[in-house]
């Protein structure tokens, strides 16, 4: 300890290059922390314990949909206070670059979901108007909709069945508003009775594509989760109850494999900045020849050396990198908060935290060997000498 | 008085690709304790080789060097590195101070190297300071001195261990006459006062009159006048 400030010495020697290096791995670390939350966010479908709402979906794909009559069965497991259900109903407005999150949802979907914040006068109206549908404040007020307006929407499934054509108008019957931050993204989405869109599709009816059970015990959720599964084994549509977070991942996953893709790049950015800190440490000892030629020279061991350049090194990646995944750490609520809860990254956890520590320590002590031993060959009276 | 280094049938040579030079022949030498020893001699001729090897910095091609009893010629690169650091201090042309250090801090360097706590450190290094008459400039770095003033640290720096030998490479060779005089005035003060065996390689005559004895060294041999 009592020479670290010999190694801070070195580290101001050169303050602007100090400070950019450290930077730099302010920057990856930074990306390491918020990637990594997004890497645990996909691979994590969350637990059901303590859960209090369920998404039954096919177990095989979720595009495939379940018979209506499941929804009833699943109403009667013991511990489900409440049931509803969904269709995805893809379309978009106008121009096919504004695609639309539009839902057919089932009766009681607010009742489940308070979260949009729709009043009962709202849902009301929705329930009453056939070809009514509810916008979100987002969507509504990007595009300039009001309450009363027909909506066009072109339909990239389902064709109507009564027109014949893709094209569904909708009347907008109210626009939502939720009243938390954290939700702000459901107002990008507008929903629409799932009975007129079963009974209008040309795909036939009866067909739900996910159901969504709400429970009267978080603490039994698993339990209730396996009964409902249990109701559909060996049938054609076997389910899969999970957590709501998991299944609005299998939305995102089918992208792509997520956490390769977040590995490759943190990769790529590691790669780079080894090379780039391995240069600037390489140079730094470079510089600093006859320095280290002096404290050979007073006694310090070839091994003393090495260390010292070698701690130069694992300190100045310490900085950077601690500095980085604090910063990510801070940012990932705001985050958060900012999409208004569209992309929910998990704080960075001991986990990420340990990983994070190690990669530092790792990527300082790959890119401070090759200096240190360096240092340490170095032959005193060449380097006196200035040879 | 006892031979505080000896130098027996001392040889050093290096190799160049297949080339070989000799740079010292059989150089044998004592050098007592109290000795403050001026060695002169033109370019090239080896002066600083030979003050590489006494000060444990550089290892014989043959030959030995004991000083105080210690075969330093047969010391590995770690022992070597250990002796140096509690028996010579050096002192070089141009200072070789830590530019990122204070004066203070620059004095206490060596005394990283002990089991000495930071107080006593701090304590020894401000002695040390005040002894080559620079303690109001503690906190001053390397840049901000003159060149007599950083030598003068460096001669705190050299003798902060309290080595027995000090070996000085040219400690005048980039100064003005006044400081100079200062840096040699203080050597002599250290050789008389404190005991110090002093070994120092200089161009200049001035400088060489106030060792107590000077040696020549002439293409890698030591010479008794010079030609
Ligand atoms: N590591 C080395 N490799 C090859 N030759 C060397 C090496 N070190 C010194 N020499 C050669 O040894 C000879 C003596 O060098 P040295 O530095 O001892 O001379 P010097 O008397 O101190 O000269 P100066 O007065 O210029 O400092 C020179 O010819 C030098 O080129
Ligand atoms: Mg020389």
């Amino acid at each position: 300890m009592k020479y670290l400030h010999l190694i801070r010495a070195a580290l101001m020697r050169r303050k602007t290059r100090t400070v950019l290096t450290i930077l730099s791995v302010l920057a990856a670390f930074l990306l390491f922390g918020l990637l990594d939350g997004v890497r645990v966010a996909f691979n994590s479908g969350g637990t059901l314990a303590g859960v209090d709402r369920l998404v039954v979906a096919s177990r095989f794909s979720i595009i495939q949909s379940l018979p209506e009559s499941l929804v009833n069965r699943v109403a009667a497991v013991p511990g489900v206070k409440l049931t509803t259900w969904a269709n995805w109903f893809g379309g978009y407005y106008r121009e096919q670059k504004n695609q639309m999150i539009i839902f057919a949802i089932g009766p009681d979907y607010f009742q489940a979901y308070p979260d949009y914040g729709v009043t009962p006068a709202m849902a009301d109206a929705l329930a009453t108007t056939r070809t009514g549908v509810l916008a979100g404040k987002a969507v509504a007020d990007r595009f300039g909709w009001k309450t009363g307006d027909k909506l066009p929407i072109m339909g990239s499934i389902f064709p109507n069945k009564s027109t014949g054509e893709t094209t569904w108008t909708f009347d907008i019957v109210g626009v939502f508003q939720a009243p938390q931050a954290a939700n702000r993204a459901l107002e990008q989405q507008i929903l629409l009775n799932w009975k007129y869109f079963d009974e209008a599709n040309a795909y036939g009816g009866g067909q739900v594509g996910w159901i969504v059970a709400k429970v009267a015990d978080p603490k039994h959720s698993a339990e209730i989760a396996q009964a409902i599964d249990a109701l559909s084994a060996n049938s054609d549509h076997e389910t899969k109850t999970q957590t709501e977070q998991e299944f609005n991942l299998s939305f995102a996953r089918q992208i792509g494999d997520i956490g390769l893709i977040v590995t490759a790049i943190i990769g790529a950015v590691f790669f780079t900045l080894m090379l780039l800190t391995g240069n600037t440490m390489a140079q730094a000892v470079r510089e600093r020849i006859p320095e280290l030629a002096t404290l050979k020279t007073i006694g310090f061991t070839d091994a003393q050396v090495l260390a010292l350049v070698f701690g130069e090194s694992v300190l100045l990646i310490l900085i950077g990198g601690l500095l980085g995944l604090a910063l990510a750490t801070l940012l990932m609520p705001i985050v958060t908060e900012a999409s208004g809860g569209m992309i929910q990254l998990p704080p960075i956890g001991s986990r990420s935290w340990g990983m994070g520590i190690a990669l530092m320590i790792a990527v300082g002590a790959i890119v401070g060997i090759l200096p240190a031993w360096r240092a340490m060959r170095l032959r005193v009276v060449d380097a006196l000498a200035g040879r | 008085m006892s031979a505080l280094v000896e130098i027996r049938d001392l040889s050093k040579a290096y190799t160049r690709g297949r080339q070989t030079v000799e740079v010292l022949h059989h150089v044998t030498l004592d050098i007592n304790e109290g000795d403050f020893l001026a060695l002169m001699g033109p370019s090239g001729s080896g002066k600083t080789t030979l003050l590489n090897l006494i000060g444990g910095l550089d290892s014989p091609s043959s030959g030995s060097i004991s000083v105080a009893g210690t075969r330093i010629d047969q010391l590995g690169g770690t022992a070597l590195a250990k002796w140096r650091a509690a028996h010579v201090g050096f002192i070089f042309q141009f200072y070789n101070l830590l530019p990122m250090l204070s004066a203070q801090k620059n004095v206490e360097v060596p005394l990283l190297l002990t089991k000495l706590s930071a107080a006593q450190r701090r304590q020894n290094a401000k002695i040390a300071l005040q002894l080559v008459n620079l303690a109001d400039r503690a906190a001053h770095k390397p840049a901000e001195l003159s060149g007599g003033q950083q030598q003068r640290v460096a001669i705190a720096r050299a003798i902060i261990s309290d080595p027995a030998l000090l070996v000085c490479d040219e400690p005048t060779g980039d100064l003005d006459r006044q400081s100079a005089e200062e840096v040699l005035g203080l050597l002599q003060v250290l050789n008389r006062e404190q005991g110090k065996t002093i070994v120092m390689v200089t161009h200049d005559p001035k400088a060489a009159d106030h060792a107590s004895h000077t040696l020549h060294l002439e293409k890698g041999s030591l010479v008794e006048s010079p030609p």
